[in-house]
């Protein structure tokens, strides 16, 4: 019979257990996904009871308190802790977000706390987001104009603006595409959307002059026509962007004009 | 000690920092054709900037007539005097450059009718030297740092910019006074690297974390200006920390100027909009310090909001829904999220909140690191821009707006001078291997320790210390109890213990060796607080509450080596750098 075997690190094993050492009688427990790369063994979730009577209303409120008071070990990103870095995105209660804006209130049950799925996880809750960089690379992310007046700015009418609402306020947290079935299974080419949501912000910009090289550019049965329109992307936004909708204009303007 | 095995590498500038002033620089320098590494802990777009919100100041004159020369004024009134004309000038005059210049990179800036960019008024902007409101303040909504910060990360990847990202540094490669290079560890994999270099900029940022409430991100722990100290070279005016009026009450978060900008005004528990009684003319848009200093007042006389009457409340539900909409969507999420307020119908619960540093790393103009070695002397090979420099253009207390065009204004000056001095190419001198076994001595000692002290504990005592002894008043005792304490908990670090031993993203480690850089800053604030014995900008002490210019027209300069600190000061420059304006002689600072 042929031996199957799962791929490394895909078994996750049970971890430990802290035991809450306060007294409190208001405790959750929260399960945290953990690997060690120098280390040979298997991811494991280890469990912590933690004191919800000293913990402010945020899941990375509860994260920063095992690091400063229970174990130091844990391993995760964070800098700005109020939604507009992007570092602290990973996987709560089974949905995507900032732990910095979701309020563990609204978690049932014990906390589980993940990496951003099928990302390839360098430690505990980091995952390795490289790949989806050299995509948002890929898709030239700035503007293209031969203006040379260095006195004025090129001008853009309000209406014209507002068309940038939405699409410049992406975090690159990558909470979108790292909830997309078809992201998942084609991500090394797929762009996904948080990418073409940024390729859509520079389509649509009025001041850039390469409007149609952009959009040929993109206009590629992987890069752009994986998207299934899932809509989890819109789903999973901490910024309530909705990038599914910019893959749809942007395959409405390819569908539509004389590219 | 264990042996580390050293990557080398070899660049005309390194770059330390990707934030606005960081990016700014690496894009000139790879456009000048040097060789140029950013090295930075973060993904740049994951940088403090992106946090900047209500705009960035220039006088563009889009929105009604306006002048540099004005601009320069109020800088130099909002700095209390403590400000180098000479850059102050500079940073005036290449300031609507710089803006065109990010407006053409492609950021998104709102718009007035005929499609300008658009300006609001900001404190302590005014127009024709002190008469009147200018709108001055160039904003992509309340979303601007954001804004500038990804343009700028796109224009470094058009440059093709070489980066280092998720690497730590851990010190600089000085030789003879020299900077030659620095050395970083990796965290994605755990090696050890060493640039050499003929410069380094310094763009690190600031320390707000030294303080326990701050608008600061968790990484703003001033790394570079730790590393100065650590090469034996002072930092300037560390004692000016700047209270933001509007942070929200027990969490911290920003909220921008621009809302005050845009007509939103504070209000105690009286229901009194009591700042047209500490500034007539300006009222809500009086410059920081002084907004920050008449909330601490009503609160102190038992004025404040709130079951504790510990806060005051910011209202901006009298604005046009349409303002709020487009002009102060960010805050309006932030008080949704951090103080469960609909601002469309509740006041925000605001504090003064430890937002901005002043004091830094002592430059010139060009950007160039300076020290004193009996007059004002350059460090060759080092340079520093953005927060974690002290130009000094921001002096006592900085305007708001004017952090962002700092950025790209000196991080644009910093690339031209290193273009100047660097010849691409020039061959490396060799550096002794002491200084690197130095530095590795310091990492391995931290790594392996295993003492009774965790540094989240040693850390909230820091803050919570600073909080206390050095905040928006000051006396004599309690900056002596606050030199005490924070030497006390210096102390702690010879038994801090650090758990996670593993060199891979160990998070750990990295806030350990964080700790140790934020505790030499707080040694020096503190101690700088307490020397300035006179009250000026941001530096209010209540024992000394005039500004006194006879002995204190002068930067402070501290040296810190451990916890031993040596305060000298140098005078401010007063002479401007062209005939274009005339030297502004200090005043009574009134708004």
């Amino acid at each position: 019979m042929v031996q199957l075997s799962l791929p490394k690190n895909s078994e996750i094993k049970k971890g430990k257990y802290f035991k809450d050492k306060t007294g409190s009688k208001n405790l959750r427990k929260v399960n945290i996904y953990r690997w060690d790369p120098s280390t040979d063994e298997s991811p494991r979730i280890d469990t912590y009871e933690v004191d919800m009577d000293n913990c402010p209303s945020k899941v990375l409120d509860i994260l920063n308190k095992i690091k400063n008071e229970i174990d130091s070990t844990i391993t995760y990103r964070r800098s700005c802790a109020h939604g507009v870095c992007g570092s602290c995105a990973m996987n709560m209660g089974g949905k995507n977000g900032l732990a910095c804006t979701t309020p563990h209130a609204e978690i049932e049950g014990d906390i589980d706390i993940y990496p951003l799925p099928h990302l390839k996880v360098k430690k505990d809750l980091i995952g390795d987001l490289d790949g989806l960089y050299k995509q948002y690379q890929s898709i030239e992310p700035w503007l293209k104009n031969n203006s040379t007046k260095e006195t004025t700015e090129i001008y853009q009418s309000k209406e014209d603006r507002a068309k940038l609402d939405g699409a410049y306020e992406c975090i690159m947290c990558a909470c979108c595409s790292t909830s997309c079935p078809s992201y998942w299974w084609n991500g090394d080419k797929y762009l996904g959307p948080a990418v073409l949501l940024q390729a859509y912000r520079w389509i649509i910009d009025s001041r850039d002059e390469e409007r149609k090289a952009r959009l040929k550019k993109v206009a590629d049965e992987l890069k752009l026509y994986r998207c299934h329109t899932i809509l989890n992307c819109t789903n999973a936004c901490p910024k309530g962007l909705n990038p599914a909708k910019a893959i749809a204009e942007i395959k409405k303007m390819l569908a539509t004009a004389n590219v | 000690m264990k042996a580390y095995n050293i990557i080398d590498h070899e660049y005309d500038v390194v770059v330390l920092g990707a934030g606005g002033s960081g990016l700014r620089a690496a894009v000139g320098l790879s456009e000048a054709g040097l060789k140029t590494a950013c090295i930075s802990k973060v993904f740049p777009t994951r940088s403090h900037t992106s946090a900047a919100q209500g705009g960035i100041s220039a006088a563009l004159g889009n929105m009604g007539e306006d002048d540099w020369r004005w601009h320069m004024y109020d800088t130099v009134k909002g700095a209390d005097w403590l400000g180098d004309q000479d850059s102050i000038e500079y940073l005036c005059k290449e300031a609507p450059k710089a803006v065109l210049e990010l407006e053409k990179y492609g950021v998104p800036f709102s718009r007035t009718e005929e499609g300008k960019i658009y300006q609001r008024p900001f404190g302590g902007m005014t127009k024709n030297y002190g008469n009147g409101i200018v709108q001055r303040t160039c904003a992509a909504a309340d979303r601007t740092g954001h804004a500038i910060l990804h343009t700028l990360y796109g224009q470094a990847l058009k440059h093709n910019t070489e980066f280092f990202i998720e690497y730590f540094a851990l010190d600089l490669l000085m030789k003879d006074g020299e900077c030659k290079g620095l050395i970083a560890w990796n965290l994605n994999d755990g090696t050890i690297h060493r640039f050499r270099a003929h410069t380094v900029i310094i763009a690190t940022g600031g320390y707000g974390k030294v303080y326990y409430s701050a608008t600061s991100a968790h990484t703003c722990t001033g790394d570079g200006n730790a590393m100065v100290l650590r090469a034996g070279l002072p930092l300037q005016d560390m004692e000016f920390v700047q209270f933001h009026p509007t942070g929200i009450y027990g969490h911290g978060t920003l909220i921008s100027e621009g809302v005050r900008g845009e007509g939103g005004y504070l209000v105690n528990s009286k229901g009194e909009r009591f700042m047209e009684r500490y500034a007539p003319n300006a009222k809500d848009l009086a410059s920081r310090d002084v907004v920050s200093r008449s909330m601490s007042i009503e609160i102190n006389e038992g004025r404040g909001v709130g079951k504790d009457q510990d806060h005051v409340h910011l209202h901006l539900s009298h604005l046009d829904k349409s303002v709020i909409e487009n002009r102060l969507p960010g805050i309006t999420e932030a008080a949704r999220l951090f103080a469960n307020v609909d601002v469309t119908k509740d006041p925000i619960p605001v504090v003064p909140t430890v937002h901005y540093n002043m004091g830094g790393i002592p430059t010139n103009y060009k950007a160039e690191v300076l020290t004193m070695n009996g007059s004002e002397k350059t460090v060759p090979g080092l340079m520093a821009i953005g927060e974690a420099a002290c130009v000094s253009v921001h002096g006592a207390n900085r305007l708001g707006s004017n952090s962002l065009i700092d950025l790209v204004v000196f991080g644009r000056a910093a690339a031209k001078r290193a273009a100047e001095l660097v010849k691409t190419g020039t061959p490396h001198e060799e550096i002794p291997e002491t200084e690197t076994q130095k530095c590795l001595d310091r990492f391995d000692k931290l790594r392996s320790a295993q003492g009774d002290n965790s540094t989240a504990e040693l850390r909230l005592s820091m803050q919570k210390t600073m909080q206390s002894k050095c905040a928006v008043f000051r006396t004599e005792k309690n900056l002596k109890q606050g030199v005490d304490e924070i030497g006390k908990t210096y102390d702690g670090i010879d038994s801090i213990s650090v758990k996670d031993k593993s060199l891979v993203f160990n998070t750990d480690l990295v806030e350990t060796l964080e700790f140790d850089n934020l505790i030499r800053q707080a040694v020096v604030t503190v101690d700088s607080a307490y020397h300035r014995k006179e009250s000026r900008g941001a530096h209010a002490r209540e024992d000394y509450p005039k500004r006194d210019d006879e002995k204190f027209m002068q930067h402070t300069l501290a040296w810190c080596d451990g916890k031993d600190t040596k305060i000298s000061y140098r005078p401010v420059h007063q002479s401007t750098l062209t005939n274009e304006v005339q030297y502004f002689p200090p005043q009574e600072r009134v708004y």
